[in-house]
């Protein structure tokens, strides 16, 4: 009898403790606001920078010139998995040697396809493309995911050769 | 209660005290399955006397998606698997593409490799810790385990580019060589969790609410385990020795030292205490690992377009949840003939059925947390 009382009230006294150990931790921190590592992510959007290797989006670069690198070669479109990269290709006339070259029309990227696994980077013989760090991709109209990569206007950059 | 009066004139209640039993549909939309997964429960009253599994819900086909895709394409198709541990799926494909080309990885690779897939680990365990206190009703854990995961998730968006899905695996070695950042952060992150990882004893090991809710329940004998094909942390709770890093080492695991956990048990409880000291067993290993790592190339040299020699490859991993087994069957193209996984996931689910009879309805939310289910991993 006394055994059954002792025993009931060493499990309550058990309860209370280990609940008290698990409040312990819970008022550590409560009362260490330097250790909460939050971030307020709308508010920081300024000083929030991405890591360089980070994976965005795909972009082709363009230097001041509005000059590109890409052949129109195709590698990243048969690389990738999952159809993201169209490359409409045309002809044009080389200024220099007069005979007709394979140029690029549009480079169309479908971002909503996009796993971003970086193989049509590694694929690229040329590094026209590259993963851009930019993160905020919800737009109202899915048409507007699909995004045409090579700027109005841009060229080749001269002396890339496939 | 109503009462009937039989042919005679007496009262007949048999009949209306008579329980019968009756089935309850567990999911497939429910926030404890973790995904969408439905289980048909047929119950007595709240006592559970059959649980059957149905799967299929986010059935993606990539198996025979991987036909039509070259080899490095189907490597980055085994993240969407089991995402948790998404590295060691992706090393599984490369391990198993070099053992049909021969080809021999550079040491460094097999070093980042390993480090990467026991960091992989801990995150994996970090967030079924958090999880699993969440289905028991405490918010709390779920927020310190998200917190100690997000330094791993930061050395691996530095190195590989990607927070989760991150295809940092090649055939042949490792995308890009480690960040000169990842050793300093490595060290900080084991660091930082030797001092954390006793405050989860703290806030739900020796908590008595918890302990009740997992103690002896969901008991699964060593032969069980055996018979239903459980491996993993599940497995070696109920006293079955089943690590692949320990039986067949691959990639840098002949060179560490390390135990492998095995208790005996086998309730939800030991199945808990069996990731816990997975996690202290990671750390160890890294530890070993991260001063040492060889220099020289972070990839083998490779052609361009894979193609395997005629033939059967197996290649058998230990990820976060059990044995991941690749088999490829090559016919000397450019793509796999036929591509089977063997994912941890779907073996343990079904042994769920015989942990769960006879337990309440309650357990069983607590059992599917310890067997750390991840729901695109038994669908595929």
């Amino acid at each position: 009898m006394i055994k059954s009382i002792i025993k009931y009230f060493s499990e309550i006294f058990r309860g209370v403790k280990s609940l008290l150990t698990g409040m312990k931790i819970t008022g550590y921190y409560f009362t260490h606001p330097k250790e909460i590592i939050t971030q307020q992510y709308p508010e920081n959007r300024e000083t929030l920078k991405m890591f360089d290797r980070f994976r965005g989006e795909v972009v082709l670069i363009h230097d001041e010139n509005n000059e590109h690198k890409c052949t129109g070669c195709s590698a990243c479109e048969i690389a990738c998995p999952n159809g993201t990269i169209e490359i409409i290709s045309d002809k044009a006339i080389d200024p220099e040697t007069g005979k007709p070259k394979k140029v690029i029309d549009k480079f169309v990227y479908h971002l909503s396809m996009c796993t971003f696994c970086n193989l049509c980077i590694i694929a690229c013989p040329t590094d026209a493309i590259k993963m851009a760090q930019t993160f905020e991709h919800s737009v109202f109209d899915r048409t507007k995911l699909t995004k045409v990569l090579n700027k109005p206007g841009s060229k080749i950059m001269a002396g890339i050769k496939e | 209660m109503f009462t009937l009066l039989d042919e005679n004139g007496k009262t007949d209640t048999k009949e209306f005290t008579e329980t019968q039993e009756y089935f309850v549909n567990m999911g497939p939309q429910h926030p404890s399955t973790h995904g969408v997964l439905r289980l048909l429960l047929t119950l007595d009253g709240e006592i559970i006397r059959r649980v059957e599994p149905h799967i299929g819900y986010i059935h993606r086909s990539i198996e025979k998606m991987c036909e039509k895709d070259s080899y490095q394409q189907v490597v980055h198709l085994t993240d969407r698997m089991d995402y948790l541990s998404c590295h060691i799926n992706n090393e599984a494909v490369c391990l198993c593409v070099e053992k049909g080309l021969q080809l021999e990885i550079p040491e460094r690779v097999k070093y980042i490799r390993t480090i990467i897939s026991e960091l992989t680990r801990i995150a994996s365990h970090q967030l079924w810790w958090g999880v699993m206190g969440m289905d028991l009703g405490a918010i709390t854990s779920f927020l310190y385990g998200f917190r100690d995961r997000e330094m791993i998730t930061d050395i691996f968006e530095e190195t590989c580019g990607a927070r989760l899905t991150m295809n940092y695996n090649v055939p042949g070695g490792v995308m890009f060589d480690i960040h000169p950042n990842f050793r300093k952060r490595t060290k900080d992150f084991i660091s930082h969790f030797k001092k954390k990882l006793p405050e989860y004893d703290e806030l739900l090991t020796g908590n008595v609410i918890f302990e009740e809710r997992t103690k002896g329940i969901g008991y699964l004998s060593k032969e069980d385990a055996i018979s239903f094909g459980v491996t993993g942390p599940s497995a070696r709770a109920s006293g079955f020795a089943c690590d692949i890093r320990k039986k067949i080492p691959y990639s840098a695991y002949d060179k560490v030292d390390f135990k492998e956990i095995v208790f005996t048990e086998g309730d939800s409880y030991t199945r808990y205490k069996a990731r816990i000291a997975e996690m202290w067993e990671s750390m160890h290993i890294i530890e070993q690992l991260i001063d040492n790592i060889p220099e020289g190339e972070f990839k083998a040299k490779t052609k361009a377009v894979i193609k395997l020699p005629p033939g059967e490859y197996y290649q058998r991993v230990e990820t976060a949840r059990g044995e991941l087994g690749v088999f490829i069957i090559s016919d000397n193209k450019k793509s796999p003939y036929r591509v089977k996984f063997r994912s941890p996931g779907f073996s343990n689910l079904f042994a769920l059925d015989t942990m769960a009879k006879g337990c309440k309805i309650a357990d069983l939310v607590a059992m599917m947390s310890t067997l750390d289910l991840v729901i695109p991993d038994i669908d595929r």
